[in-house]
């Protein structure tokens, strides 16, 4: 359950909200994926598509949009706003850097991944936006990356795993600097195999077939 | 040591093309049409006689669950869902299926699907996971072109068709009762049962809900055979399994192995041993954040099966295997697992929204040690409250790690407090 950080429940106010029409239409394919009189199903790929035009965070207008749009009561889109962390009912830094704190990353050192954050983004506290708007570092719970650990979340998007403090600030670094960051592994591991190199599968490791996209 | 050959998961690293191409090479939707025309019958028999239990911690007897969908259509539609939702701490190997082999869950759920009557599948996917959410959604655009599913999903003649749901950050999403209510849009809060998801489940129709790997084995084990599947492991612990081995270990790791291999062995041929060498280790939670810890000195003996880890009062849970070594504080460790169960109770029951909170308040003195010794029995008492006392199994799954605790290190508890009472002595 998210614990709101405030005594009282005020997603603040915008000067109201409606969805770009690229939004709208994204919103209008997801909806197709439930049944017709079940669009409720599709609230929390809205939320998404209006937490990120928003700019990270849903503001009240932002949630009784999406109730409008789904045909819901708005308070049961308030209800599902405040019960999922990954919604932001405060205004974040244009990166949310999200430490996971839990057991596997804490052994691994999490805690100087979270301080290294911290000074990187300039902030005194979890939680608080830089002053220049870029970072808002937080502490989140098992992201389920713990043969990779300990790594961070930007945003709802990127790993970044195997951190030391070092590459840490490295990647944010490169956030602020607007340069590109390769998600996934920053010690060169391609993905959950040990770090100097699988044991098994070894038929693949020896000949590699040509690493598509998938696409 | 499990042979490749015998191996199902091959692109777990990630080290070959996930898309179509890569898993036709791999022999993914090689004949799904012939496994179909089994039929319902015979390949739930043939699951229930490959004694497969599912991969999502609670092991339940993967083919009796899916015989329990009506046998005959009274008019509403079927539904698949697929718990995509791994949020456990220690656990994550279906990340790994669904970014690098998206298409052998597709098949699986094609096969799943058919045996329960279900022409439609939800993927319900946790929010965080955003590449394997982009592999899984490029992977059913790929599988609907290939005519793998659609209207006639494989050339079975069965329409079947899958469907991707994302979560947002919600541990509790991962009970099945609450992942239906998140799908449905809802504050993701466990349901009472009885009525069973077979029975009421996902929009009040017959529902199976099942995790990723258990499904992403199916398929393997109707093509290579029964015989091949219980040959693995020991009876009623049959295959294999991906165990995530994490922690204080030289080199963590996911790795698929054969059920029952000796934690020993698990941990020191594939994770690089314990940090300082086995004699360094202090306990290891042998199925992720909800099962109670085991000294080294169980660990030493210990398989990694079901049944041999449910005698030794913990479990194999999702099979993720979390190393602690001496130069960790385990009253800390544990404390953390109690701050993420506190985290993520729904806040529905008394006794866990409380509970969970009551407890990690108390540990936290603990790990300093301020606290009285009788305190300790209270503790103890507290969890077994909460146990057994809830909608769902966040309350138990909160209670059981600090009862492992107080269970295998009551003395190391004992003694921090006297030491703090000692130190605040010499203070005054």
């Amino acid at each position: 359950m998210s614990v709101l950080k405030t005594t009282t429940y005020d997603p603040p106010r915008t000067d109201g909200f409606v969805f770009s029409p690229e939004n709208k239409a994204k919103a209008d394919a997801y909806r197709t994926r439930y049944p017709e009189d079940r669009q409720a199903s599709a609230v929390l790929w809205l939320l998404y598509l209006a937490q990120e035009q928003n700019g990270g965070w849903l503001s009240s207008d932002a949630i009784e949009y999406v109730a409008a749009e789904l045909d819901m009561a708005p308070i049961r889109v308030h209800e599902v706003a405040t019960f999922y962390t990954m919604f932001n009912l405060r205004p974040v830094g244009r990166y949310l850097v999200q430490v996971c704190r839990t057991t596997s990353c804490w052994m691994r050192g999490s805690d100087a991944i979270t301080k290294a954050c911290l000074e990187e983004a300039g902030t005194g506290a979890l939680g608080e936006v830089s002053e220049d708007g870029v970072f808002s570092v937080v502490e989140v719970e098992c992201l389920g990356a713990c043969c990779n650990a300990p790594m961070f979340q930007v945003n709802d998007r990127d790993y970044f795993e195997d951190l030391t403090p070092e590459s840490a600030r490295a990647v944010m670094a490169k956030l602020r600097a607007g340069e590109e960051v390769k998600p996934g592994s920053q010690s060169g591991r391609a993905g959950s195999e040990p770090q100097e190199g699988a044991k098994t599968l070894l038929h693949l490791a020896e000949s590699p077939a040509p690493a598509g996209d998938g696409a | 040591m499990l042979q490749d050959k015998d191996r199902i998961f091959l692109n777990l690293y990630g080290q070959d093309d996930w898309g179509l191409e890569g898993a036709r090479r791999r022999g993914i939707w090689d004949n799904t049409k012939e496994l179909v025309a089994l039929g319902r019958d015979e390949i739930i028999q043939r699951i229930k006689d490959s004694q497969l239990r599912g991969r999502g911690g609670a092991g339940f007897p993967a083919g009796l669950k899916w015989s329990f969908m009506p046998k005959e259509n009274d008019g509403r539609p079927h539904y698949l869902v697929i718990n995509a939702d791994e949020s456990e701490p220690g656990s994550c190997k279906d990340r790994e299926i669904l970014r690098y082999d998206p298409h052998m869950l597709l098949e699986g759920c094609v096969i799943a699907g058919f045996a329960m009557g279900a022409h439609k599948a939800f993927i319900y996917i946790r929010g965080e996971y955003w590449e394997p959410l982009q592999h899984l959604e490029a992977a059913i655009l790929q599988a609907r072109e290939a005519g793998l599913l659609g209207d006639d999903a494989c050339g079975s003649g069965w329409a079947f068709d899958i469907e991707v749901s994302r979560g947002a950050g919600a541990y509790i999403c991962g009970e099945e009762t609450a992942l239906l209510e998140s799908l449905e849009g809802k504050k993701g809060q466990p349901r009472l049962k009885p009525p069973f998801p077979a029975a009421v489940g996902v929009y009040g129709c017959p529902t199976t809900v099942t995790n990723v790997e258990t499904v992403a084995v199916a398929p393997s084990i109707l093509r290579r055979g029964v015989e091949w599947w219980t040959g693995l492991g020991r009876p009623n612990n049959t295959g294999t399994k991906i165990f995530s081995i994490s922690g204080c270990v030289n080199q963590p790791c996911n790795v698929e192995e054969e059920m029952g291999i000796p934690m020993k062995e698990l941990i020191e041929k594939h994770a690089g041993g314990v940090r300082g060498g086995w004699d360094n280790l202090q306990a290891v939670v042998p199925g992720g954040s909800s099962v109670p810890c085991l000294p080294e000195p169980i660990c030493k003996h210990m398989l990694m099966d079901f049944d041999s880890l449910r005698e030794a009062k913990s479990g194999l849970g999702t099979a993720a295997v979390i190393v602690i070594d001496k130069s960790v504080d385990i009253v800390e460790a544990i404390t953390r697992f109690s701050h993420f169960y506190m985290h993520e109770s729904c806040g529905q029951c008394t006794p866990c929204r409380e509970g969970t909170g009551w407890m990690y308040r108390v540990m936290k003195r603990l790990v300093k040690g301020e606290a009285e010794i009788d305190e300790i029995d209270t503790l103890l008492d507290v969890t077994y409250q909460v146990e057994g006392h809830t909608i769902c199994a966040l309350g138990d799954a909160a209670a059981w790690p600090i009862q492992g605790l107080i269970r295998h290190f009551r003395p190391e508890l004992e003694q921090r407090i006297a030491s703090y009472r000692q130190m605040m002595q010499a203070a005054e």
